[in-house]
């Protein structure tokens, strides 16, 4: 009896390694921490599962520029990923490196797999589209910023609606301030949320040549009078405590969730966070416009990160990348990592699948992130931005931003100095890939 | 005369020095040779194109007011780092040498801080400071100081020192207290017969006999303040409020590591490395004359 369970036992693990063996690799260096990196791997067992052609190992890189620079010096070495996630800054330097990457587009083409990409939210796939409009990399976890509000300090100090227009928030600020809170509202990754997205909000350039769409010789032009305006009204709003500055990425969202603000400007994918560690009755609204801009708000952008193709593999191996890549943006798939992390689905299916499981109306507000995205066309200063070594020009402006924060510049001279330093880093990027 | 032990084969020292001289071409020459060579390249991100651009990274850094705001930065954080650090492990050293009962307990429990990696003592730093959270930050409070790190040029740049400064006190004990074991007892109890107290025996006795090993400890502590605290400041500040933590060997980092400037970066490095060498012999020169071996 032992000794044929031990046969059988043998027998089968033969089987399953010669299947192992047998199915075509296909690695994918992901930036996911923490629960999402089990959702990741759930995606990557699910897919093996499935089939058996193929086998999808997913490993988990550190944060988004660790895997980015990772990938690259594997590029470097020869020795890459077939499929990176890479976040939405770097995408202008991926798009530059023509023989490093392989189109998505191009990739499910040769492997003679669908892609339809009218499917897709436009808003989404315009930040990775060419001028042309070739898709280059898969959108994968995607999130804009939210207005996040504490439902019951807004009770508190007689507040009745979120704040629609920024007027509306500097006066809704001092309200929850005079009420006794600490402060009014706080604003993570502020470059993001302060100019990236107030523009294409307010439906202004951040920058020349469609915001860096139409060629390399793009040049940043956020030093107008709306951006400084503003951020010279946070500024003077931190007398009273009205604005809070809490820390360059999403560090302030303790000082949301312990009641210390009563608004947070930041993504929506802090959705599970907050529901995890709030304490009150809070919602998400849109984010607010500039008035004084325009009279009613154009789209937000993107944040969160796409999967790019690296080239140098086998052409089999692409065809699972293909494969995978059909697999990963199905409805079911999308829906699902949709509703278990916040980010937005990448495609209307997900979108109208998730309404039909009821999931928004479980949850009110959660499709916040989605309005946003589509509630308008994307044009040229909405769909999103493609300026060269943006990581550093995020350090830049993050910078500056701290020195309007601590009273040691004003707002003017801050964008001012910001764009001169960081149209010097878009030359240097020019020239290094011409 | 001097007892002299004479080999006769020419080869033999040769032989013996090679590993040495190996390990340091490996690990030291050829990467900084390497440096220099892509110094004078721009170059994308994926080394896809290449172009040799003799001094451009050069004239780009000398053209950045932040780069060179940052020289007198790195030199004031280099100096607080160093004599916090040094003096705090004096410090701890005079006073466990003197320690009789557990002794043992005392010393190992010093020199636990040496076993944690710089980013994870920037966090155990950036918890107790947290502005929201923070323990130390709350007590502050209490007593009337707002703490703000994320705002405070001042404030940021003290807790980086401190952060730094805590991490290498375990190292800088650890070659004082052996420093300090390695004195005959038979002197310092001479001296205490004669009537001098702790703090004079310390001073006129302990004092200059260690000092070829504070003078070691200097160079090594300002070359770690130079190269090694980048992850502290990563993980802390990442060179704010504003640049006001942004030291020279975070710039190189985070222009190399993170923007993936490969040429800047290397070219910060040069010069970086120029200071040092610089600052080493100075430090030799001058500084040296004062110890007693």
């Amino acid at each position: 009896m032992l000794k044929k369970t031990i046969i059988a036992a043998a027998v089968t693990a033969s089987f399953f390694s010669t299947t192992a063996i047998a199915a075509v690799e296909v690695n994918w260096w992901h930036a996911m921490g923490g629960t999402n990196t089990e959702r990741v791997n759930k995606i990557a067992a699910d897919f093996n599962a499935l089939q058996s052609d193929y086998k999808i190992n997913a490993v988990y890189k550190g944060n988004y520029t660790e895997t980015m620079t990772a990938a690259i010096a594997a590029f470097r070495a020869k020795k890459q990923p077939h499929i990176v996630q890479v976040f939405e800054v770097g995408t202008a330097t991926m798009m530059a490196a023509k023989g490093a990457v392989y189109p998505i587009e191009q990739v499910m083409k040769d492997s003679g797999v669908k892609l339809d990409k009218s499917s897709y939210l436009p808003a989404v796939i315009s930040y990775y589209q060419t001028p042309a409009g070739e898709l280059l990399s898969m959108p994968f976890n995607s999130s804009t910023p939210v207005l996040w509000y504490n439902k019951d300090a807004f009770k508190k100090a007689g507040v009745e609606n979120a704040p629609k227009t920024w007027s509306e928030v500097t006066s809704t600020a001092k309200k929850l301030v005079d009420s006794g809170m600490k402060c009014g509202i706080a604003i993570g990754w502020q470059s993001w949320a302060l100019i990236e997205n107030y523009s294409a909000w307010n439906n202004i350039s951040l920058g020349t040549k469609q915001n860096g769409y139409a060629g390399l010789d793009t040049e940043l032009s956020f030093n107008n009078k709306f951006v400084i305006d503003n951020l010279q009204r946070l500024a003077d709003m931190q007398k009273d405590g009205s604005f809070t500055y809490g820390g360059r990425r999403g560090e302030s969202l303790a000082m949301f969730t312990n009641g210390q603000c009563g608004m947070w400007i930041n993504s929506s994918a802090y959705y599970g966070s907050i529901k995890g560690q709030a304490k009150f009755d809070y919602a998400q609204a849109m984010m607010p416009y500039d008035e004084k801009v325009t009279s009613a708000a154009q789209n937000s952008i993107i944040g969160g990160a796409t999967l790019w193709t690296l080239r140098g593999h086998k052409k089999e191996e692409y065809k699972g990348v293909a494969k995978f890549m059909e697999y990963l943006s199905s409805a079911e798939v999308q829906a699902w990592w949709h509703q278990e992390t916040g980010y937005v689905p990448i495609t209307t299916a997900a979108y109208e699948l998730s309404k039909k499981q009821g999931f928004y109306d479980k949850n009110p507000g959660t499709d916040t992130a989605i309005h946003q995205l589509s509630l308008n066309t994307p044009t040229e200063n909405s769909r999103g931005i493609r300026f060269g070594s943006f990581v550093q020009i995020r350090d830049i402006i993050n910078a500056e931003m701290e020195k309007i924060w601590n009273g040691s510049k004003t707002a003017e001279q801050a964008m001012n100095d910001a764009v001169t330093q960081s149209n010097k880093l878009l030359r240097k990027f020019e020239k290094a890939n011409k | 005369m001097l007892k002299r032990v004479h080999y006769n084969s020419s080869y033999l020292p040769y032989l013996l020095v090679t590993p040495q001289i190996i390990i340091t071409l490996l690990f030291f020459i050829w990467p900084a040779l390497q440096a220099l060579y892509q110094s004078f390249l721009l170059e994308d991100a994926f080394g896809l194109s290449s172009e040799f651009v003799w001094f451009d990274n050069f004239i780009e850094l000398y053209d950045d007011p932040n780069y060179l705001s940052s020289f007198t930065r790195t030199g004031f954080f280099s100096l607080a780092v160093a004599s916090l650090s040094m003096g705090m492990a004096l410090l701890f050293a005079a006073l466990a040498d003197r320690v009789v009962k557990g002794a043992r307990t005392y010393r190992t429990l010093l020199i636990i801080p040496y076993a944690v990696a710089p980013v994870l003592a920037g966090t155990l730093w950036l918890f107790l400071f947290n502005p929201t959270l923070g323990i130390i930050s709350y007590f502050l409070e209490i007593i009337g100081i707002d703490w703000n790190h994320k705002l405070n040029s001042t404030q940021a740049m003290s807790l980086v020192i401190m952060a730094a400064a805590w991490k290498q006190i375990s190292y800088n004990f650890l070659f004082f207290i052996a420093a300090m074991h390695s004195i005959p007892k038979s002197l310092i109890e001479a001296a205490a017969i004669d009537g001098a107290g702790p703090v004079h025996r310390f001073r006129t006795i302990i004092l200059p006999l260690i000092s070829p090993t504070t003078f070691f400890l200097l160079v090594v502590n300002i070359i770690y303040a130079f190269f090694d605290t980048f992850g502290i400041i990563h993980s802390m500040t990442a060179g704010g409020p504003g640049n006001s933590t942004e030291i020279l060997v975070y710039k190189v980092f985070n222009d190399g590591f993170v923007g993936l400037d490969l040429g800047g970066s290397a070219a910060q490095s040069v010069i970086l490395m120029v200071v040092v060498i610089l600052l080493t012999v100075v430090q030799f020169k001058y500084v040296e004359r004062k110890v007693q071996y």
